[in-house]
């Protein structure tokens, strides 16, 4: 018998799956770690001289408004502090720590450590918005840079970085359709939005805000967005589409020119929300497809750390005269200073306080600065053929489909679906991705409703090996595998996680048990002495 | 010619010509073109981008940002006193080294299990908030303080079923502005009248306002021009015999020593948490907070993510999950409450970490020190000829409006004197606010010494002639 460890570690040729566990630290709530009189940090204290002259400032404060008794925050030391939230960062899983292919819609990309470090430079960490343009050249020279980027790579003429993430750049753009129809008079006539299933749920939700009605159009049988229904939903009361294209199942609609036509015909305007733009960078651009206005996730296509959930941008670009309705400021720059332009009297007004989150501009710009065209070009491809890759993986798999455009290939992304391995073995979606988590990576299903049935959403980025995407696919199968000979194991997952399963949906939906802060938990469940 | 050599790019793994190639092969693609084929020939773009770079090298990008970022005068170059919604507080080094940690910094949206660090974080901050505004429920962070303030407002009218919102006169003018613009077309704004001697809310004009139409009364303390609004408690007693909510802005940095609005009778909450451990990266550390009571009718209007505590198989472990979830566009697209997405999950992680170093004493500490230089740089410019401070005869926290036009000089021309002392002036409100005259909106934090607020006035003193 040889001693070679690396033998074990392989079978059929292939590597094993990996044992993975996940870090289990079993933490309290931190309001349990609290010490009477500890000090997580101090503050800097007053000069004498000050405090004197200063006087008893408390007494200064209203009757009122003082507060009566101090807040009941945790006493905690430093070295406390550091040790829960680094535990709670192992029980977090990063795209960096895994092969993050499983969020699909959320294109997990590599996000370069270099571009963290610039984002974290004085330079940029310690600048208030308000400074006077002279001295805050070098950001606002990022800014316009990264607008002509843009401009170029989605054929639009201006843009602005101040949604806070794809969502509220949505909505930007819902806010910039309803000035368009109300300068010319006809906001009230044009109060519907139109959009398809596959779209985020934000490109109906946002334009609701916005106080528009909401058409969702539902696909062809084949998946693809159907001109007929679209024709259908096209009347004097269209105000736009806002879409999504390739939509969440991958597929491109080859139609998209002639949509975005007959809307404009009947003097709609056309959105295009660019979220799944990672596999069409250099291809094929939003403007050469007619679209009016368009935007980027920065933290999605543009590389920028996901955060847990932001701070992120939605870049928003609009063409030719529908920039007066851009939000204030715009970046100008006259060839020697780059300035912050308020007089923009047809402007939408404020979507964020100052100019949005410029530490995100800043790395997008780095990240392209670094591929160059011919760069976004690769990332595109490979993006594509990792999925492509992936789908013929995953079709392999017994139980596992691909719904729609037979025989055809997909852009970025694939919505597949469980449903045959469900009726075989009962075993739904969710239950196979909590049961993937205890390998060690993510899998996403998709938004609500399932449209898809047992559906998961896989976006293998350009980020991921060939190796990686076999990873996965072993996973899968392995699961899938599970779920037939051993089908409460995947339903009772995750078992290698730092939790288990919640079995009990009550406390989420219940106003008498949930508890959205600790004080609440207390209040209703904490055990009577 | 012989063909350039392919660039194997350190982010793109299958940049690899040879693991490309058997991959196609694998797929039974000739190419990458074949898997455009749904992409129509007039759409494509058959020409290569017109993009600067590449900076192939890590170092010459590296080189390349910092020559551009070199560009700026920071905060740390210069003295600074300007505030107006972004503020120069000291961030305690553990803030930064949790935010930078790769974990939270590239996690998403994965479910509360493998994701469990960031469930129980984000709870933590929503529970750590709750218990500085006295409140039980805490959304996880939205985009900024504006979004949080508009949010609060339509969470107002859709309880309510009305449709007018009566803001306090004195707010900034941008939060007007998205207010306005968040607020269309259905729900009608109105700005109500201050008291130019004293900043405060008028009440005559809020009671003739306050109809069967007006959904909420807004105002903030501290408000955006620095004073404190006194009366609290009449305006949210106004409000509620109105069958309005009262809902408030308010600067969590000033809840050690500043009364929660709950106290006075706010029913909604919200605000900006950048003071509370983010770096002010030109307006970019901004998140927004919005809380409520625990009743079911308040929870219910939430359009963010609300995460509970639940038990889970194993007993003693605490599991975590989304509350009421039905109500959010993820679940229900547009019949949802507004929408939910991405927003600033990364800075509600970091304000909850501030929030624990920070603790009760820590709150209270930086309460009443930032008040003890405000007030002692109040005192300090009074001193000087020509200029009025504060302009407002009414108590203040951090910030307090100064105004010069008694010393025949424009706000732009002191401060162009002031930046040549290496001194950057606090906002100048002569646009904004154009009732106030030649005034600037003056800041002062933990971070300034007696040293520097004696700059300051010696600076100003000497830019006045």
């Amino acid at each position: 018998m040889s001693d070679d460890i690396r033998l074990h570690r392989r079978s059929d040729g292939q590597p094993k799956l990996r044992r993975f566990h996940q870090a289990r630290w079993d933490e309290p709530v931190i309001f349990e770690l609290s010490t009477p009189g500890a000090r997580g940090i101090l503050i800097p204290e007053v000069e004498n001289d000050l405090a004197a002259a200063a006087g008893d400032v408390l007494a200064t404060i209203p009757q009122g408004l003082r507060r009566k008794t101090p807040p009941r925050l945790p006493e905690i030391s430093q070295v406390h502090v550091v040790r829960h939230y680094l535990r709670l960062s192992q029980e977090t899983l990063g795209a960096d720590l895994n092969i993050d292919v499983g969020q699909g819609t959320c294109t997990m990309k590599h996000s370069p450590k270099v571009n963290d470090q610039l984002a974290r430079l004085p330079g940029i960490a310690e600048l208030h918005p308000l400074q006077d343009d002279e001295t805050v050249q070098g950001i606002l020279e990022i800014y316009w840079r990264f607008e002509q980027i843009l401009k170029e790579i989605s054929g639009m003429d201006r843009f602005t970085f101040q949604p806070g993430a794809g969502s509220q750049a949505i909505y930007t753009n819902a806010s910039i359709i309803r000035a368009y129809h109300s300068a010319r008079g006809e906001a009230e006539q044009r109060d519907e939005i139109i959009t398809t299933i596959f779209s985020h749920p934000s490109d109906a939700a946002c334009p609701k805000v916005a106080g528009f009605k909401i058409i969702t159009l539902y696909p062809d049988e084949d998946g693809y967005p159907d001109p007929q229904a679209l024709r259908l939903a096209i009347s004097e009361r269209t105000a736009g589409l806002m879409i999504t294209n390739p939509e969440d199942t991958g597929i491109f609609n080859p139609r998209i020119a002639e949509f975005v036509q007959m809307v404009h015909e009947a003097g709609g305007l056309c959105a295009y929300d660019q979220a799944n733009a990672n596999g069409i960078l250099g291809i094929t651009r939003a403007g050469d497809a007619g679209f009016d206005l368009c935007h980027f996730n920065l933290h999605k296509t543009f590389s920028t750390p996901h955060g847990c959930g932001g701070p992120a941008v939605g870049a928003t670009g609009v063409r030719g005269d529908l920039a007066r309705f851009l939000p204030v400021p715009v970046v100008e720059f006259d060839g020697q200073k780059v300035r912050l332009e308020y007089d923009r009297p047809e402007s939408i007004g404020k979507i964020r306080q100052f100019y949005g989150a410029a530490p995100v501009v800043l790395r997008a710009y780095a990240w392209v600065m670094s591929l160059g065209a011919d760069g976004l070009r690769e990332v595109a491809e490979i993006a594509v053929l990792n999925n492509n890759y992936l789908l013929h993986k995953v079709r392999a798999i017994p139980g596992a489909d691909a719904p729609y455009a037979r025989g055809k290939r997909r852009i970025e992304q694939v919505r597949y679906s469980w449903e045959a391995l469900c009726e075989e073995t009962g075993v739904t979606t969710d239950d196979i991705g909590l049961r993937a988590a205890d390998f060690g990576v993510h899998y996403w299903t998709s938004h609500h409703p399932y449209i898809v049935p047992e559906p998961l959403t896989l976006e293998p980025t350009e980020s991921y090996s060939r190796e990686d995407l076999d990873e996965y696919a072993a996973i899968l199968h392995e699961v899938a595998d599970e779920a037939r000979t051993d089908p409460e194991r995947v339903r009772t997952a995750p078992h290698n996680g730092p939790v288990h399963r919640v079995t009990e949906a009550r406390y989420f939906e219940d106003p008498a048990l949930w508890a959205v802060t600790w004080r609440a938990y207390l209040r209703k469940h904490a055990a009577k002495e | 010619m012989p063909q350039p050599k392919p660039v194997v790019y350190p982010t793109i793994p299958n940049s690899i010509p040879k693991v490309k190639a058997a991959m196609l092969q694998e797929v039974g693609a000739a190419s990458t073109e074949e898997f455009y084929a749904d992409v129509p020939e007039a759409l494509r773009l058959r020409r290569p981008m017109d993009l600067p770079g590449p900076l192939l090298s890590e170092a010459a990008l590296r080189r390349h940002v910092q020559e551009i970022l070199g560009r700026n005068t920071t905060c740390e170059d210069f003295l600074s006193f300007l505030g107006a919604g972004c503020y120069q507080h000291y961030v305690p080094a553990v803030c930064d080294e949790i935010n930078g940690r790769s974990e939270f910094l590239t996690a998403y949206a994965g479910e509360p299990y493998e994701d469990h660090g960031r469930f129980q974080a984000l709870f933590e901050y929503c529970s750590m908030m709750g218990e500085l505004l006295d409140m039980d429920v805490v959304n996880v962070p939205t985009y900024d303080g504006f979004q949080a303030s508009a949010t609060a407002l339509r969470m107002a009218c859709r309880l309510t079923g009305r449709r007018l919102v009566l803001l306090a006169g004195t707010l900034g003018r941008d939060r007007v502005s998205k207010i306005r613009d968040y607020c269309k077309p259905e729900i009608e704004v109105r700005l109500l009248p201050y008291d130019p001697a004293t900043g405060k809310l008028d009440l005559d004009a809020l009671r003739k306002a306050l109809d069967d139409r007006a959904a909420a009364v807004y105002f903030e303390n501290p408000s955006y021009l620095g004073f404190l609004e006194a009366q609290a408690s009449e305006i949210a007693g106004l409000a509620h015999a109105g069958g309005a909510e009262c809902v408030v802005g308010v600067d969590p940095i000033s809840l050690g020593i500043l009364a929660p609005p709950g106290d006075y009778g706010a029913d909604i909450v919200c605000g900006d948490l950048q003071a509370l451990g983010m770096h002010m990266q030109f307006g970019g550390g901004h998140a927004g907070f919005i809380a409520t009571r625990d009743e079911e009718r308040y929870v219910r209007q939430f359009p963010s993510r609300l995460f509970g505590v639940a038990p889970t198989r194993v007993p003693g472990e605490f599991g975590f999950g989304d509350v009421a979830y039905e109500r959010t566009s993820f679940a229900v697209r547009e019949q949802g409450n507004e929408w939910v997405g991405t927003a600033a999950g990364l800075w509600g992680i970091t304000a909850g970490v501030y929030l624990a170093l920070m603790g009760p004493q820590g709150f209270l500490e930086i309460g009443q020190g930032i008040l003890q230089r405000s007030r002692y740089a109040a005192r300090r410019l009074a001193e000087i000829p020509g200029v009025g401070a504060p302009l407002f005869d009414a108590p203040f926290f951090n910030e307090f409006v100064v105004r010069f036009d008694a010393t025949g000089k424009t706000v732009a021309e002191i401060h162009q004197r002031l930046r040549a002392r290496h001194i950057f002036g606090g906002k100048d409100l002569s646009r904004e606010f154009p009732e106030l005259g030649q005034s600037a909106l003056y800041c002062f934090s933990e971070v300034h010494t007696q040293a520097d607020i004696d700059r300051l006035a010696s600076a100003l003193q000497e830019a006045l002639p």
